[in-house]
């Protein structure tokens, strides 16, 4: 465990989600639905030293294991985050996200005359990843752009 | 790439290699074609936007070869009460042997194509491509100029908007041609189309003057402001009428000129000059029966 990581304290169950992008804790939290109304104990660490990216953000919550299919927006907003399991405070298990070269299924078109935007038609979006910092996507039908306050716009609408 | 079974969705999935067989083809079939080559076949024609020339063209290149043409019209289709375009395209696929479609929806003939099973062809979606309109253009330059290189190529127009303008400027991109994109500043080019010519290695430029740069022009592509593609009419109303080409615009052109168009016009090219020896949409329209019956043989025959 890296020095910056020990300044918050360990947690006995739960997940600690590491090497988010520095600034993006909070959109993270808002991400997998961790807002105020939650009793789960949060700690966030934000600008702190990391070696891999510099300056980080890290997130430990307890008593809760993420829901596998968050993973993938995960990785749109922090492509590099590892993510650990804590139980009976020992790593039970580590991941990585992985932001493929293509985002299926996530997010939708900005476009709304964008074939991937037609109701009842059986389509599911497909963006590929031209740039990963920071994010921008296009859209494999009609070509739009997207950067990536879009995507944060879109994965934490309503959240 | 072989042509056969070939989709036609984008015109960069067309290699020079790719247009040349389709270009050799055409001069084929313009001498003389052989009749019978497609009988037995058919051709489904989708057509979910109007058109007079695409949709004819299609039907008339598919007939002079022997193929039967069914044309689904949306209005008098299950479309109209709630078919998805998914069901519809897999009805027609079962009834045809090559699809035809154009839609305004961007993205329809990608999404056509990984439905059906039998060959689509792009005759048109929203405002992304054009395939088969870029390759009846380059086939025109090639006819009236001799050659598709070393050429000085202005746009005029809607170039947001615009999937003729679009397809086109990629088209030429694929030679050794400079670009001029002649466009008021809300119609300029959107950034992925100015990548993607960038990735291809185009050299353009973008000026809001045709005047400016119209003597250094060997080819002038005038299109139509996409009023049915604006999200909203009150910017379309800022834009008509923007420009217009006519012969005191052209005064100072080079000698042979040609001016292309895709048609339909509306006001931005003039009458006066559809009997000058620049005019050259209506040899665009002629020429696009051959380029689609080439199309059609050497997708559904073979080279």
């Amino acid at each position: 465990m890296e020095e910056a990581e020990m300044k918050v304290a360990k947690i006995r169950n739960g997940t600690v989600i590491d090497h988010i992008p520095s600034g993006k804790a909070l959109v993270v939290l808002r991400l997998l639905g961790l807002t105020g109304k939650v009793e789960n104990t949060l700690t966030i660490a934000m600008n702190v030293k990391s070696k891999k990216l510099g300056i980080k953000d890290i997130i430990k919550v307890e008593n809760l294991e993420l829901d596998p299919s968050l993973l993938g927006s995960l990785a749109l907003i922090a492509p590099m985050a590892t993510i650990n399991v804590i139980r009976d405070y020992r790593v039970y298990g580590k991941s990585k996200v992985i932001l493929k070269d293509y985002v299926e299924g996530i997010l939708k078109c900005p476009n709304p005359t964008c074939i991937s935007r037609q109701q009842n038609e059986p389509i599911v979006s497909k963006f590929k990843v031209i740039q990963k910092t920071p994010l921008k996507l296009q859209c494999t039908y009609c070509y739009r752009y997207v950067n990536e306050n879009e995507v944060i716009e879109q994965l934490v609408e309503g959240k | 790439m072989a042509w056969k079974n070939r989709d036609v969705v984008s015109i960069d999935d067309f290699s020079k290699e790719d247009l040349e067989a389709l270009f050799k083809k055409t001069d084929e079939y313009e001498h003389s074609y052989p009749s019978g080559i497609l009988k037995g076949k058919i051709i489904g024609n989708i057509f979910l936007e109007y058109s007079t020339r695409t949709r004819v063209s299609f039907e008339v290149a598919a007939k002079r070869l022997g193929a039967e043409v069914i044309n689904l019209v949306a209005e008098y289709s299950s479309i109209k009460k709630g078919e998805s375009l998914y069901d519809t395209l897999k009805m027609m696929d079962i009834y045809s042997d090559l699809l035809v479609i154009r839609s305004p929806i961007e993205g329809t003939a990608r999404f056509a194509s990984d439905v059906c099973k039998h060959p689509v062809i792009n005759a048109g979606d929203g405002y992304l491509n054009h395939p088969t309109q870029a390759m009846i253009d380059l086939y025109t330059i090639r006819k009236l100029k001799g050659r598709l290189d070393d050429l000085r190529i202005g746009v005029c127009g809607d170039l947001r908007y615009g999937r003729a303008a679009v397809s086109f400027m990629f088209g030429v991109a694929k030679y050794s041609n400079k670009i001029y994109a002649i466009s008021p500043a809300q119609l300029s080019m959107r950034e992925d189309v100015k990548n993607k010519l960038t990735e291809i290695g185009a050299y353009f430029v973008e000026t809001n003057s045709l005047e400016e740069v119209l003597p250094e022009l060997d080819v002038l592509y005038v299109t139509r402001i996409q009023k049915e593609r604006f999200p909203d009419i009150a910017e379309y109303e800022k834009v008509k009428g923007s420009y217009k080409v006519d012969l005191k615009t052209l005064q100072n052109s080079k000698r042979d000129l040609i001016v292309m168009h895709p048609l339909p016009r509306v006001d931005e090219l003039s009458y006066e000059i559809d009997n000058t020896p620049m005019q050259a949409y209506f040899k665009q329209a002629e020429l696009g029966v051959y380029i689609r019956m080439a199309l059609l043989s050497l997708i559904l025959v073979g080279e």
